[in-house]
């Protein structure tokens, strides 16, 4: 036991250690832009939007202190469980819009297919570490299962967004362990092929959203309504936006979820395509970052994990922007770091600490 | 097979970064992918979305202009509008109505009337329309909503103007009521190609001069070009074309004159047409009993609707345009006026009158027991003598009489200006061909002639076709069609359009002619069946009385049965004044009223002493007064 004493200095440095400051002014940046378009979009949200943002720097910073090493320990636990909750979620879930998505655990209700955009990178990080020596085809062929499994649970839910997010996380892992591009080719040859059969497979309402993409006009009313109303938005912000605050699209109500998933149009309706572009260099910038620090990480985990997580922000980014201009179907997927709410922030700045550690602990381990 | 073991760390490692290098790649691809979507839409295609935002923005609102009002000839207000407040909910903006209605209901006072009002609006209106729910809310009941309006969305006050009728019942079938507009007012919307300038109007003439001078009444819709919502809710206006009121109606009609006749008939049914006969301006049209018009306004309740609709009375039939009632011996100085015109009599030819006349085996019985002696064409119609009119009749046979008569406008629409006037019917032999099915209905029996002679028989005429024949004696046969509206006011230029008088006819009758007929009628009230009722009149007046019978009635079209009072004749008595110069003719019938002398009679000396001398009655008409000769 130390004495207890006063030193501020030693705190802080203590506080700051495992935080990458490069990557945090990155995503500060970003951070302060979404709030300016929160403010615009729905100020009464604000207060609650920095809560959320100081919940999520709280799960960063605790995250960061975690070393790869413990991380490993904890992907086959954390990945059993999601897939047990999943089951639960199958079995007892709620119904809430047409879905079952969530768990009531009687103190709280929870969303299992959230945790699986950890989960799902972790375990199969670990699986490859596990396996590092020898990788036959049948080890491929295990990992895949170990993507499938999930993935399917929670497209059956039906949450066609967070089935898109975990899939992309875990097959960027497999791809980044080096699946033969023979192989991809094939399985993507596959997945074409059996493109009609998921068609059948699919809900009436994610045909739908489909077949509202291809022709939004069928509906203008109903169904083409939102993706009409937001390509309006990006299109009529122009070169430089209608100035902050005079989106006419976004202030008489024209963009249904303009605080959440569609927040872009309103971005790109008041800062038009200069602030569309600045926001895709701040993506490419806290992309790179990580990269960077996936391409950097001393051993086959933490690399995969950091190129997982690091290619999960863009695959959030990249959906998200698609589906408000208008190239990909509504899913409800929220851009990341920008659109306003807590467990979304929460997950990707956990994976934002989980960076971190694994850029504290590069040296460490070539030492 | 390549052994996989042992792996270089550093070949790894390389390998490794090429696979990153490659998803960088795939990254920068994805998002100039995404650059360049955003630079089709923003700068390729920015004008026209540019343009979609916009007529998203902005909407045409039609402001509903202010209808015209309707005055009568002295500028008494008979149809205005005023502004209250309203409470409105659009259908397809709340989820459930009913739980909506009940919350409400906690705010606002909300009677189950009010709830049976708006479903039945809610089935004939299309669900984005908004819909009262209340109409002329308090000052207190709007702050009440004021405060709590976030809790309802799709609810919302409105400002509203309602059109007013502030005589009441006053002259209510000449007014009319206007009513929400349905779908058959939207088919003559379209077939006037005024669509455009019905955006937003809610209401519409349904009778009377509400229906026939809508396009008049309506005006010019504004425009608010507004910023709205997604939702369609406005926020502000950008600009504003304000609308142009309607044109105003100013009427023939005189208010208090309506008024004196409609107190003259009491709690009793009938009707009274008044005409101007030098320009067949309507000086009054009464329909007893009548109906307050306020109560259609925002949608009658289905109470007073029934009400309406099944009383024994029949308020809402326009009596004087759409009862066809057999004119009894108000129709013998026209019979007698044919007389001369084809020269079937002379004035001084006579008749000795046994008091009934015989036709193949029937008796026809003059009211007179024992007959009026010698009787020449002006004591016929001074002491309405049956017997000269049975053989008059027989002598001119029926198609002379109705080739006559029908230059008198009866059997026709007069063409006033209200819609849905009745023909009635003009007997003829070709009428009875057409009327009837079986060939034995179908011929005219001689005999079927006679009682023709007296107005009865298969005669049957609206009040209007008898004052407008009226009018035309007292005019020397010069015939205008009826009209109630004078002048209609453009009260945006101030400028006054007059309704010419439309010369229907001008009839070639012999002026000698006309003058034993006119001196005849003046008889009737100085010596003959009028003389009480018009005893002491400081004017000379022309009048006849009648007498129409219910019972035992062939073809005639009012039949009540069954109540005893229903049973008693119909009393009527045409009028005009002053003798030498009419300037009023008229038409007055008393349901059941017994003989004409007795209760039609003192009507039309009322009206006739308050257009001439300005007089009011004492008191309204005793319902039977005392026995006074019998026509």
């Amino acid at each position: 036991m130390t004495e207890f004493a006063f030193r501020p200095r030693e705190w802080w440095q203590k506080l700051v250690a495992p935080i990458d400051p490069a990557l945090l002014a990155m995503l500060a940046l970003l951070i302060v832009y979404a709030l300016l378009v929160l403010t615009s979009a729905s100020p009464e949200r604000l207060g609650n939007q920095a809560i959320n943002l100081a919940a999520a720097l709280v799960a960063m910073r605790l995250a960061a202190q975690v070393p790869p090493q413990r991380l490993m320990h904890l992907a086959v636990p954390l990945y059993v469980a999601g897939v047990l909750l999943l089951v639960a979620v199958a079995l007892f879930g709620d119904v809430t819009k047409g879905a079952r998505r969530w768990l009531n655990l009687g103190f709280m209700r929870a969303q299992p297919s959230e945790l699986m955009k950890i989960a799902m990178p972790l375990m199969l990080a670990w699986y490859f570490q596990k396996h590092e020596a020898m990788l036959r085809l049948r080890d491929w062929a295990v990992a895949v299962l170990i993507l499938l499994l999930p993935v399917a649970l929670i497209a059956r839910q039906p949450d066609l967004g967070t089935a898109v997010l975990v899939f992309a996380a875990g097959f960027f892992v497999i791809f980044l362990a080096g699946l033969s591009w023979k192989v991809l080719a094939a399985m993507l040859v596959a997945g074409l092929a059996s493109l009609p059969l998921a068609w059948t497979l699919l809900h009436d309402y994610q045909r739908q959203r489909i077949l509202t993409l291809l022709d939004p006009e069928a509906d203008p009313l109903g169904k083409g309504f939102h993706i009409i109303q937001s390509t309006i938005a990006v299109g009529s912000g122009g070169l430089l936006g209608k100035g902050w605050g005079n989106g006419t699209q976004t202030h008489l109500e024209f963009i249904p979820e303009r605080h959440t998933d569609f927040i872009f149009a309103v971005l790109s309706e008041e800062f038009g395509l200069l602030g569309a572009s600045f926001l895709l260099l701040l993506y490419a910038l806290v992309i790179g970052r990580g990269l960077m620090i996936a391409g950097n990480a001393p051993t086959l985990f933490s690399r995969l994990l950091a190129g997982s997580i690091t290619l999960i922000f863009f695959t959030y980014a990249f959906v998200n922007m698609g589906m408000v201009s208008g190239i990909l179907p509504v899913v409800g997927v929220p851009l990341p770091f920008v659109s306003y709410g807590g467990t979304a922030l929460v997950t990707l700045f956990l994976g934002v600490g989980i960076l971190m550690s694994i850029h504290r602990n590069r040296m460490l381990v070539q030492k | 097979m390549r052994p996989a073991e042992f792996k270089n760390p550093e070949q790894e490692l390389v390998r490794f970064q090429r696979r990153l290098a490659v998803a960088g790649g795939f990254v920068l691809l994805a998002f100039f992918l995404l650059f360049a979507r955003f630079f089709w839409l923003q700068v390729v295609r920015y004008e026209h979305f540019q343009t979609r935002a916009e007529d998203n923005r902005i909407s045409l609102v039609p402001v509903v202009p202010n209808r015209g009002v309707i005055l009568d000839r002295n500028g008494v207000v008979l149809a205005s509008n005023y502004s209250a407040y309203t409470l409105e909910i659009t259908p397809n903006k709340v989820a459930d109505l009913e739980a909506v209605i009940n919350e409400l209901a906690g705010i606002v006072d909300i009677q189950p009337k009010d709830r049976k009002r708006f479903r039945k609006l809610l089935e004939e209106s299309k669900n984005f329309e908004s819909l009262p729910i209340r109409t002329r809310l308090s000052d207190e009941e709007v702050a009440r909503f004021i405060a709590r309006r976030f809790r309802f969305p799709g609810v919302e006050i409105k400002a509203r103007l309602f059109r007013q009728y502030p005589q009441g019942e006053l002259a209510s079938h000449a007014l009319g009521y206007i009513g929400r507009v349905n779908d058959r007012d939207l088919g003559t919307i379209e077939r006037n190609n005024a669509e455009d300038n019905y955006r937003g109007t809610e209401h519409f003439g349904k009778t009377g001069l509400e229906q026939k001078y809508e396009f008049e009444l309506h005006g010019q819709t504004g425009f608010e070009q507004v910023e709205v919502e997604a939702g369609g809710r406005a926020v502000r206006v950008l600009e504003r074309t304000p609308p142009l009121p309607g044109n105003n109606l100013l009427l023939t009609l005189d208010a208090r004159l309506q008024q004196v006749v409609e107190k003259a008939f009491g709690k009793r049914r009938g009707a009274l047409v008044a005409i101007e006969p030098s320009t067949g301006g309507i000086l009054a049209l009464v329909s007893m009993p009548g109906y307050d018009p306020n109560l259609f306004v925002d949608g009658i309740g289905s109470q007073d609707w029934e009400a309406l609709n099944t009383s024994e009375d029949k308020p809402m039939v326009n009596r004087a345009l759409n009862g066809a009632y057999p004119p009894g011996s108000t129709f013998k100085p026209f019979m007698a006026l044919a007389a001369l015109e084809t020269g079937k009599r002379t004035p001084q030819q006579a008749i000795s009158d046994p008091g009934f006349f015989t036709f193949g085996g029937h008796t026809f019985r003059d009211d007179k027991p024992g007959g009026h002696g010698i009787v020449d064409m002006y004591k016929s119609i001074v002491h309405s003598c049956d017997t000269y009119y049975y053989v008059l009749a027989n002598d001119m046979g029926i198609d002379a009489i109705s080739n006559f008569m029908r230059q008198l406008g009866f059997g026709q629409r007069t063409g006033i200006d209200i819609e849905g006037e009745s023909e009635g019917v003009l007997p003829s032999q070709e009428w009875k061909k057409k009327r009837f099915r079986k060939p034995e209905q179908q011929k005219w029996y001689a005999g079927e002639t006679v009682s023709i002679g007296i107005g009865q028989g298969y005669n049957a005429y609206t009040p209007i076709q008898l004052a407008q024949a009226t009018a035309a004696i007292a005019n020397n046969g010069v015939m205008y069609r009826p009209h109630l509206v004078k002048y209609i006011e453009n009260i945006n230029t101030g400028e006054r359009t007059p309704i010419e008088p439309q010369p229907l006819r001008s009839l070639p009758f012999k002026q000698a002619n006309l003058d034993v007929i006119r001196q005849a009628l003046v008889g009737v009230n100085t010596e003959g069946t009028g003389a009480r009722a018009f005893a002491g009149a400081e004017y000379v007046s022309g009048g006849k009385t009648g007498t129409a019978q219910v019972y035992s009635l062939k073809g005639g079209k009012y039949e009540h049965g069954k109540v005893q009072e229903r049973l008693r004749d119909h009393a009527l008595f045409i009028a005009y004044a002053p003798a030498e110069q009419p300037t009023i003719a008229l038409a007055v019938l008393v349901e059941n009223g017994g003989f004409g002398a007795q209760s039609a009679a003192p009507i039309a000396r009322q009206v006739l002493d308050y257009w001439l001398l300005g007089k009011l009655p004492r008191d309204a008409a005793p319902e039977f007064g005392e026995e006074v000769e019998g026509d």
